[in-house]
């Protein structure tokens, strides 16, 4: 909780108890003797569970993956109108042609930033956490990524960045982060 | 893009009130909640307009919210409209709008003439953290979604350049929050009603991801909007059938636009112009980068071309936009020609934008305070579009606070992802 907080605010925000779903199991619920009284019974909810292990291929953007369990950034260039990509693309989306790869440089600059303070299920562990949009000298599009060793008050627009590696890949685009350079 | 050959109108509309949550009913008589408040609007019978409608398209974002796929056909069976035709379509945000303009295709081409477009989403079956998640699957899932997949820090991303590129401020951010959830006091379909926002409150609530707090932000909801939309032989119909005469309103303008998945794979170009915008100013501007909305700019230049609005500021009456974020609704000022890139800081402090003033934005409240159930949220725009311009407000909400006087002409906007799909719909009174 931020140190200035209006009253407003939190009535507003209304400060409750985290809800979990690790209910209890009920196996029966009672039936009002008169059938007319089941209009007003209440909601029966269920927790309802679903996880899936997909079987994802990073297809044509694989060598991307490769590259950096090797400690290397690999981005793609249309070699017709020679349009440099620092997220990978298979084909341009100008001309239409097939790229080819190319070795980016491994420092950069902070095109635009963020500190997230909440973030989805999946994240919320790890918060507060930086993303960054980084640019490269003489290419075209920019890159996704986290920004480690500074904080919300230490980040700014133009500055620069350098590339760090997992040396135990998982082969996620999280197998490069930057730090300030 | 040629005119079409049919004029379409929009004939009625419905809302089922925004709220975080319905357990009490599932989606099917949600919708219906909508679809009856239409028909009883217009004053015609399920069965005798059964009669009459030709087919319907549905408006949901998310499977993953209910784990239930094909919604859409729960719907019509719901509705008692099968075994008439329909198809369900999806586009993020912009879902309800991409509806809308697919049931005016499906009138403006002669296919129909009469259709329903219904939207729903119920988002209230998962928690807003596993909400986020779902949500931030709408980004590329192989290099956006892992690094720490989640709108509101893509959001704040896009602002934090918008706000190096031309100063906008966090006080003119929370300038938006402040109007659109004073508007929504007066509106009783909406789902957060506070009338005396300040900018410190505003600032002072928890931060989000910077520079983006919860009131910066619109929330989750469940609810429902249905809208119906004809062709001339269609009004008459219904006139015929209903014994009366109602208010339709035309719609006049149809856009659309689209951009990168991706957000890193955006261009760094030129602006693309509107009338009355020269090259010279934009002279250093790389557009859009991540700062401007490319689809919301080409949606609006193809709807104001097709309805010949040359300085859209003063010849629009209202807005209904897609304010998810009080930073989009000033990146949208900018995309829709309301003001230059760069001026929609000040554009929403200068009080021009509120209820009373030369073009207000979200009379309704919009997205920040009516709530965001996906695929209702582009249908609700134009339901709430429909009663400004028949001059109902009054009737609708209760109270005739939010009737903008005289309102001729108004536009929606529905938009998706970081900028991905964007749909403007113009509307005016007969």
């Amino acid at each position: 909780m931020p140190k200035k907080m209006t009253e407003k605010v939190k009535e507003i925000e209304e400060v409750k108890m985290e809800e979990v779903l690790d209910g209890t199991v009920v196996y029966n619920v009672p039936l009002p003797s008169d059938l007319k009284d089941l209009d007003k019974l209440a909601p029966i909810i269920i927790k309802f569970p679903y996880h899936t292990d997909y079987i994802h291929s990073y297809g044509q953007d694989s060598p991307f993956f490769a590259g950096l369990t090797n400690k290397r950034l690999l981005g793609t260039e249309c070699p017709k109108c020679k349009y440099r990509y620092a997220t990978p693309k298979g084909h341009c989306m100008y001309c239409g042609t097939k790229t080819k790869w190319f070795e980016l440089p491994q420092v950069g600059k902070i095109h635009t930033w963020t500190t997230c303070y909440f973030g989805s299920e999946e994240f919320l562990p790890e918060c507060p956490f930086n993303l960054i949009l980084v640019e490269f000298e003489g290419v075209d599009t920019l890159f996704l990524s986290r920004l480690i060793g500074a904080v919300e008050k230490d980040i700014k627009i133009g500055m620069k960045v350098k590339a760090k590696f997992k040396r135990l890949s998982k082969f996620k685009p999280t197998d490069v982060y930057f730090v300030p350079a | 893009m040629q005119k079409p050959q049919r004029q379409v109108y929009m004939v009625s509309g419905g809302v089922s009130k925004f709220t975080k949550a319905r357990p009490d009913i599932t989606f099917q008589p949600m919708v219906k909640e909508a679809y009856d408040y239409a028909l009883q609007d217009l004053g015609i019978p399920h069965k005798k307009f059964y009669e009459l409608v030709d087919g319907s398209v549905a408006s949901y974002f998310s499977d993953h919210f209910q784990r239930q796929l094909m919604s859409g056909i729960m719907v019509q069976d719901y509705l008692g409209l099968c075994p008439k035709p329909s198809h369900r379509v999806e586009g993020g945000g912009a879902t309800g709008g991409l509806c809308f303009q697919e049931a005016w295709k499906s009138v403006a081409s002669g296919h129909m003439d009469i259709c329903v477009a219904y939207g729903f989403e119920t988002m209230s079956h998962v928690q807003t953290w596993k909400g986020n998640e779902f949500i931030a699957l709408a980004s590329d899932v192989s290099f956006d979604y892992p690094v720490g997949g989640f709108y509101s820090g893509y959001y704040a991303m896009m602002v934090v350049r918008h706000m190096y590129e031309f100063g906008t401020t966090v006080e003119q951010m929370a300038k938006v929050s402040i109007k659109n959830h004073k508007n929504a006091f007066w509106n009783p379909y909406a789902q957060k009603r506070i009338p005396d926002l300040t900018v410190e409150d505003v600032r002072s609530s928890p931060m989000v991801a910077y520079p983006l707090t919860r009131l910066d932000i619109c929330v989750m909801s469940d609810g429902a909007a249905v809208c119906i939309l004809a062709s001339d032989e269609g009004v008459k119909k219904l006139q015929k059938a209903t014994r009366q005469s109602f208010k339709p309103v035309k719609i006049t303008g149809i856009g659309r636009g689209t951009d990168a998945m991706r957000m890193s794979d955006r261009p760094h170009g030129e602006v693309i112009l509107i009338p009355r915008e020269r090259p010279s100013d934009y002279k250093k501007l790389k557009y859009p980068g991540v700062h401007s909305f490319r689809a919301g700019r080409t949606a609006g230049k193809m709807a104001y071309e097709m309805t010949g609005i040359q300085e859209p500021i003063e010849e629009l009456d209202f807005i209904e936009l897609h304010d998810a974020y009080t930073s989009s609704e000033i990146q949208t000022y900018e995309d829709l020609g309301l003001c230059k890139y760069g001026e929609g800081g000040p554009l929403a402090e200068s009080g021009k934008v509120e209820v009373g003033g030369q073009c207000p934005v979200n009379p309704s409240g919009g997205l920040i305070a009516c709530g965001h159930p996906v695929g209702a949220t582009g249908l609700m725009q134009a339901v709430f579009a429909h009663w400004q311009l028949q001059g109902t407000i009054y009737k609708h909400f209760g109270n005739g606070k939010l009737q903008i006087k005289n309102a001729k002409r108004g536009l929606i906007h529905s938009h998706a992802g970081t900028g991905t799909y964007v749909t403007v719909t113009i509307m005016e009174r007969v």
